[in-house]
């Protein structure tokens, strides 16, 4: 079966959609990805749809469940890439991705991540203080 | 109203819908429809096929390039066997589904188009007609 490849780099997970999606792949990815967050105790997911030409409203409801469901096992969402037809497109078929971060391109969606991470960690404890030596 | 290209696509599962999408790409290019309208097309589409599988087990659609008084555009018609569409009017509103989605596919769709047309009987089946103009008007 076709399955979307999952990337793990530090405490983030990566997915790039580079193929077109139809509904039982996007479940899978879902599938997949959660259990993966659990697996690894990642801090946030990163899914870039650079190359997707079209999100629909299913889609769109499972970058939102993605969203909702890693959150509520610790760990952020963000979605980069998204073209400008798609982002027009969603909007007019009534979908908004509330609960969903996004970013421009995968490197500031992993700046955004890192902020979050770097928030959280300022929350628990001070032990990572190496954190935000990133050059804006 | 003349039909200048014609084309039939049976969609039975899932995966037909990929190259489904495609074909309606072609169709859109072919007459110089720009990206984002070529987008929302795409999308009314792919919601419809959506519609077509989950709730008939699929159908057939029928895909035209036409041309009306200077205009040319993309028409699409999905005629299934499936048991129907009890009430239309409900069937159109935001959020209002049978199956467990958002609600969104059939006014979303008719949103993302120029023209939608849905003709329904219980026990028969049902006929959706979209058309999307080259310019989005």
């Amino acid at each position: 079966m076709e399955r979307i490849p999952i990337l793990k780099m530090g405490p983030f997970l990566l997915v790039t959609i580079q193929i077109d999606l139809y509904d039982r792949l996007a479940l899978t990815l879902e599938n997949d990805l959660i259990n993966m967050v659990s697996q690894t105790g990642a801090r946030g997911v990163l899914i870039d749809i650079s190359t997707v030409s079209i999100v629909d409203s299913f889609m769109g409801r499972i970058l939102g469940n993605i969203a909702s469901m890693s959150r509520i096992m610790d760990a952020e969402t963000v979605v980069v890439g998204m073209q400008p037809a798609v982002a027009i497109t969603l909007v007019e078929l009534g979908l908004t991705l509330q609960g969903v971060y996004t970013a421009l391109n995968v490197e500031k969606g992993m700046e955004l991540l890192n902020t979050k991470l770097g928030d959280n960690l300022e929350l628990d404890d001070d032990e990572e203080e190496d954190q935000d030596d990133r050059n804006d | 109203m003349i039909v200048m290209t014609k084309d039939t696509m049976e969609i039975v599962r899932e995966q037909d819908v990929v190259p489904f999408r495609n074909r309606v790409r072609e169709f859109g290019t072919r007459i110089g429809m720009s990206l984002v309208n070529q987008t929302k097309l795409i999308t009314a589409a792919s919601e419809l096929v959506r519609n077509m599988l989950k709730y008939a087990n699929g159908g057939k659609v029928i895909l035209e390039i036409i041309s009306n008084n200077a205009k040319t555009g993309v028409r699409l018609t999905f005629k299934d066997q499936g048991p129907g569409i009890a009430d239309v009017a409900m069937a159109m509103r935001d959020g209002f589904s049978t199956g467990r989605s958002l609600g969104l596919g059939l006014p979303g769709a008719k949103r993302l188009v120029n023209e939608f047309d849905l003709k329904s009987n219980p026990g028969e089946g049902t006929t959706v007609t979209v058309i999307h103009w080259k310019n989005g008007r």
